[in-house]
């Protein structure tokens, strides 16, 4: 478990794991349909597993097409007296659900951490707080949307089908539900199926707040499931965030309909130093840009455009920063780089990196022991990476950072351009003319400059091209879930 | 000879593609007839190949046009009313011949296309502050979010209104900074080439607008499929065709405006009369969010 | 722990760190050039990174390294106007022997008081290996002639301190005289002897941190064997953020030069939890290489207590309370 860093130095913190004890994960969960608890109408069920571990944590029913019908029927049935309700009481409930989640989320960042891989200061620092202020930011919103720009009495549009990824599932779902509750809809919402349990605590929650029936109905399952809902006449709605090639087939299947469409889908963000960056902080951007979450993350700046003048000084100072990550135990609270969510992921993110090799760029990692059981991969740089590359093309969603050269400003924006995605971007200077005139260039939706994977309910989140359309987040955010 | 019996020379009605005036390139034309079926000209039928032109002529001028100051953009746009008002009479025989209205009634749609000029040209250094903004994040960053013009926008005009809805659906998408391909109305597509003549001389960069005429299945298709367009304006497309085309947007996630978002029912077609609303400006605009800390004035007001 | 063999032996190491350095000190302008040539320091990412390193859970065996460490690293202070031999003495005592219920406690760094106190120190401490610093250059506010501040440091070099921790001139130091703060950090180096430099920036009066960078190379180039935060008079002495930046200066300085520099965080850590990030801090942004005294100080005073209650409650599994801490 211990990183090169560990063994090497006489300060080796010892083992701080947080404790598992806070969470109850039962043996076996439901669908979440009007309300209740209840088996896959064809009795099918599939098993979560632990990806630090590959223990079992549960076994969740498997949602089918008939199972959609159902939890659209409950979501439609709920939907006339849930958006007639006054504001003011969507969004007593909306705060009811952000302070459970408060009160809850040491209990949620554990069942996270288990069911995700991913460290527990990130669940803990990172995911729950942001979750919790979701539903706190879009709980003010559902008295005011006659405030917010969208023209008088603004009418929510029905039944929303929601499919959310692994790599943030709780998060996720708040970015989905919060707003779309507020406006006056009801959900149906398929979480991912390595990540279920998360989703089926916040059905709890739902329940302890008193949420009526059907208003959220939470169906785990596999693509199928997906795909069923948003096929579903029934469903007015559609929000999605995952691959690319799931989003198009998505914007295929709604064509000609009148379903509204949200898709947050890839993206191969460029974090481009300048020469005259702030150096420290800048390579602590790019950690976080690309080790955040095993890097499993759309907008990860998973492409490094370096100035040539200063790419060996910072490679030097990137390099020994890695050799300081700790990787290991997601449930202690000094991991820095927990698991890969499935062997699946894994799977993929070994065969890009095998590529990247294959096609000549060179393949650096800090000496790093892996654990025996589990789904892990090194943090990994590819230097004398160049466009053609296809790991400078390519989304890994993995925890591999690919580095390319530039000499100018005009061919830093010119090269992160040249993508078909166009998610996040970062911009290291120390000259704030050139962040702006950077920025203005940039085809990104976000663009952090001298910070990095920032995110916060107030602010728009969404990309250009092919990475998606529409904006999660901030006033923007309840424009794909109003009827305007 | 007398004045009335004077043989009147006949226009040749040309496309408008990067601000200049070709033919179609596979030489084909068709007949425009007007409402009672008289001949009126013999106008291009644009191939795929005039559409790809157009594209690359839309992406040439988008650079420029989408960094022009949004003053500038307005008053390129308030240059096309003027220089529209100025021809009304001509815009209104032609309105009238193409949708077989009374002169007057067609004097009247000139003026309101007109008008609608003069809104966009408002509208174009005002959307930022509408739908941008400050956000007011928790943490010391300054956060804003800017509308961005989405890029290439592929519009096909409505089929029916053919003066007062092509100018409803280019004006708004080239206010904000994209560039537009236009396919005119199949049948009526006069008024959209003349548009092209008071675009030429309105100041407009060329490419920032091109106008194809020929057949909305022919020309949508490529344009649809054309991983070098970012959006596409399905107004013109019946509704089968709007859906051929919006599952072939699909391949590189072109933002999509169909019929059905900016009308109430299936039947009745948009009502290009009424107030436009910020659906059509806001269908093609992306919105950017950038981040930067802001820090505290000195290192003396962290603590631990 | 082994010294690292990077540092040259005293006087050699700055006498080629000031060759290196000779055209950079060559004039005002050109040293203004160098210092405003350091990369700048992004105030947010900053604080957030040594925020970040705060949260490290450091437990059982972690901690009982840690804080024997840490009471090893401390420079027991008492800079008062009231400080008499007897204070002296008491503290003395207590650096010697911190903890009287339990002898394998180690003994602090160093006691640092003013230069008319030395004597007392040295006699105090005799043989332990406690070293007496001593403050000097008309601590703290550094505003008296040179000729002042070098009488000040050769009294206390000739009263036996071992160790000298002069404050710079911030007040010329932000009219930008930057070789005039150089030029006098030489003086006392010289004045010093054999006795190690600590220098003192007043990082709460310098205020920015690109100042801090500035003053830290300053210092480093100047020939300062530590460089030291504060002086624990005015309102914002140590931080996790300034005390980070200047680990980032040491280590860049040694990779860049060979020579090896110690930091010192001075005022304001007072308990465990803090001197525990404060470990942290050095062991994830300077390396174990300066996990030793020699190489990291805390200047403190009630530190000293809570480092000895925690690691009475670590040998026994109860808390500890202020009455089983000696007062000094």
């Amino acid at each position: 478990m211990a990183s090169a860093f560990d063994t090497a130095s006489a300060f080796a913190y010892a083992p701080a794991p947080e404790s598992r004890s806070v969470v109850d994960i039962a043996p076996s969960y439901g669908l979440f349909i009007d309300g209740e608890f209840t088996e896959a109408a064809g009795g099918k069920v599939f098993k979560t597993v632990s990806p630090s571990t590959e223990e079992v944590l549960s076994e969740v029913a498997q949602a089918g097409a008939e199972d959609v019908d159902r939890a659209v029927a409950a979501a439609r049935r709920a939907f006339g007296k849930w958006s007639a309700l006054p504001g003011a009481e969507r969004a007593k409930y909306l705060f009811r659900i952000a302070r459970i989640i408060q009160e809850r989320s040491r209990e949620l960042a554990v069942l996270e951490t288990l069911d995700n891989g991913k460290p527990i200061k990130e669940t803990r620092d990172a995911d729950l707080p942001l979750v919790a202020a979701h539903f706190f930011y879009y709980a003010g919103w559902a008295d005011k949307l006659d405030h917010a720009g969208y023209g008088r009495d603004p009418r929510p549009l029905g039944v929303a089908g929601q499919v959310i990824p692994w790599n943030f599932p709780l998060l996720m779902l708040a970015w989905k539900i919060a707003p779309a509750l507020a406006a006056g809809n009801t959900v149906v919402l398929k979480p991912a199926e390595t990540t279920p349990l998360s989703a089926l605590f916040f059905a709890d929650i739902c329940r302890q707040a008193g949420l009526p029936r059907g208003v959220v109905n939470i169906l785990p399952g596999y693509g199928d499931a997906g795909a069923a809902l948003v096929a579903h006449e029934g469903v007015d709605k559609v929000a999605f965030t995952g691959s690319t090639a799931v989003g198009k087939a998505i914007a295929r299947q709604v064509a000609g309909t009148r379903k509204k469409v949200t898709l947050e889908l890839g993206g191969k963000g460029a974090n481009i130093v300048f020469d005259d960056a702030p150096i420290d902080q800048a390579v602590e951007g790019i950690v976080t840009g690309i080790f955040f979450n095993q890097g499993q993350v759309c907008c990860a700046g998973s492409r490094l455009l370096v100035q040539e003048s200063i790419q060996d000084e910072l490679l030097d100072a990137l390099k020994r920063r890695l050799s300081t990550m700790r990787l290991g135990d997601p449930l202690d609270k000094n991991t820095d780089i927990g698991a890969i969510n499935s062997a699946e992921q894994l799977a993929r993110i070994t065969a890009l990196a095998d590529t990247g090799e294959a096609e000549g760029a060179e393949r650096w990692s800090p000496e790093c022991e892996l654990p025996s059981a589990g789904y892990w991969f090194a943090p990994t740089l590819f230097t004398g990476v160049t466009q053609a590359h296809t790991i400078a093309r390519d989304e890994i969603f993995g925890p591999v950072l690919s580095v390319l050269s530039f000499r100018t400003p005009d061919e830093a924006v010119a090269k992160a351009n040249n993508s078909q995605y166009g998610l996040s971007a970062g911009i290291w200077t120390e000259k704030g003319s050139r962040i702006l005139a950077v920025a203005n260039k940039l085809r990104a939706g976000v663009v952090w400059a001298n910070t990095f994977n920032k995110f916060d309910p107030t602010s728009p989140f969404g990309g250009y091209k092919e990475s998606g359309f529409g904006r999660e987040g901030g006033r923007h955010g309840l424009e794909a879930y109003l009827d305007v | 000879m007398s004045e009335s019996s004077r043989l009147s020379v006949l226009k040749t009605y040309k496309l408008y593609v990067g601000g200049k005036f070709p033919r179609s390139e596979s030489g084909r034309v068709y007949e425009v007839a007007d409402a009672k079926d008289t001949w009126l000209a013999n106008v291009p039928l644009s191939s795929r190949k005039d559409a790809r032109d157009a594209v690359v002529a839309a992406r040439k001028a988008f650079g420029g046009w989408s960094g022009a100051t949004a003053y500038n953009r307005g008053q390129v746009l308030y240059r096309v009313a003027e220089m529209l008002e100025g021809r009304k009479g001509q815009f209104a025989r032609e309105v009238a011949q193409a949708e077989g209205l009374s002169t007057s009634e067609a004097a009247l749609v000139v003026e309101a296309a007109v008008d609608r000029w003069v809104w966009y040209a408002g509208w174009t250094d005002k959307i930022a502050q509408v739908v941008g903004g400050a956000n007011p994040v928790a943490g010391p960053y300054f956060n804003l979010s800017t509308p961005e013009p989405t890029g290439v926008v592929a519009v096909l005009a409505p089929q029916e209104s053919s003066f007062l809805g092509l100018v409803s659906v280019i004006a708004p998408v080239i206010a904000t900074g994209n560039t537009a391909v236009v396919v005119a109305s199949e049948r009526a597509p006069l008024p959209a080439l003349s548009l092209g003549e008071v675009l030429a001389t309105s100041d407009l960069p060329g490419g920032v607008v091109n106008v194809l005429s020929g057949k909305a299945a022919e020309l949508g298709v490529p344009l649809a499929a054309h991983q070098d367009v970012n959006a596409i304006d399905l107004t013109g497309a019946d509704p089968e065709l709007a859906r051929e085309l919006e599952i072939a947007a699909a391949d590189n996630l072109k933002r999509v405006l169909r019929p059905q978002d900016v009308r109430d029912t299936e039947e009745a077609g948009p009502d290009f009369a009424a107030d436009p609303g910020l659906t059509r400006l806001t269908a093609f605009l992306e919105t950017k969010t950038v981040w930067h800390p802001t820090g505290s004035l000195g290192a003396s007001g962290s603590a631990y | 722990m082994p010294s690292p063999q990077l540092s040259p032996p005293p006087g050699q190491g700055g006498a080629a760190t000031l060759a290196a350095f000779a055209d950079v000190t060559a004039s005002d302008s050109t040293l203004r050039r160098f210092l405003h040539g350091l990369p700048g320091v992004d105030a947010v990412g900053l604080e957030a990174r040594a925020a970040s390193l705060g949260t490290r859970s450091i437990k059982t065996t972690a901690k009982a390294y840690a804080i024997d460490l840490a009471i090893s690293m401390i420079d027991l202070t008492t800079l008062e106007g009231a400080d008499t031999p007897g204070k002296v003495r008491a503290l003395a005592g207590k650096a010697v022997n911190p903890d009287p219920t339990d002898r394998t406690t180690p003994r602090t760094a160093a006691v640092c008081v003013y230069p008319d106190m030395v004597e007392a120190a040295k006699a105090a401490l005799g043989g332990s290996g406690v070293k007496v610093a001593s403050v000097a250059t008309a601590f703290p506010a550094g505003r008296a002639a040179l000729d002042v501040k070098l009488a000040d440091t050769r009294d206390a070099v000739a009263a036996g301190a071992d160790e000298i921790d002069m404050v710079i001139d911030r007040g010329a130091f932000l009219a930008g005289h930057y070789l005039k703060v150089y030029e006098e950090i030489r003086a006392v180096k010289e004045a010093s002897g054999a006795a190690r430099l600590k220098v003192i920036f007043e990082t709460g009066e310098l205020s920015t941190y690109d100042n801090i960078r500035r003053a830290s190379w300053l210092g480093m180039i100047a020939g300062a064997d530590f460089i030291k935060t504060s002086t624990g008079k005015v309102a914002v002495n140590a931080t996790p953020a300034n005390t980070l930046l200047m680990l980032e200066a040491v280590r860049d300085f040694r990779a860049q030069t060979g020579v090896q520099v110690g930091v010192k965080p001075a005022g304001g850590i007072r308990s465990t939890k803090d001197a525990v990030k404060f470990l942290v801090l050095v062991n994830e942004t300077a390396g174990q290489d300066w996990l030793d005294n020699h190489w990291f100080r805390f200047g403190a005073s009630s530190l000293l207590n809570d480092l000895l209650m925690q690691r009475q409650k670590l040998a026994t599994g109860r808390y500890s309370g202020p009455d089983y801490v000696t007062v000094d």
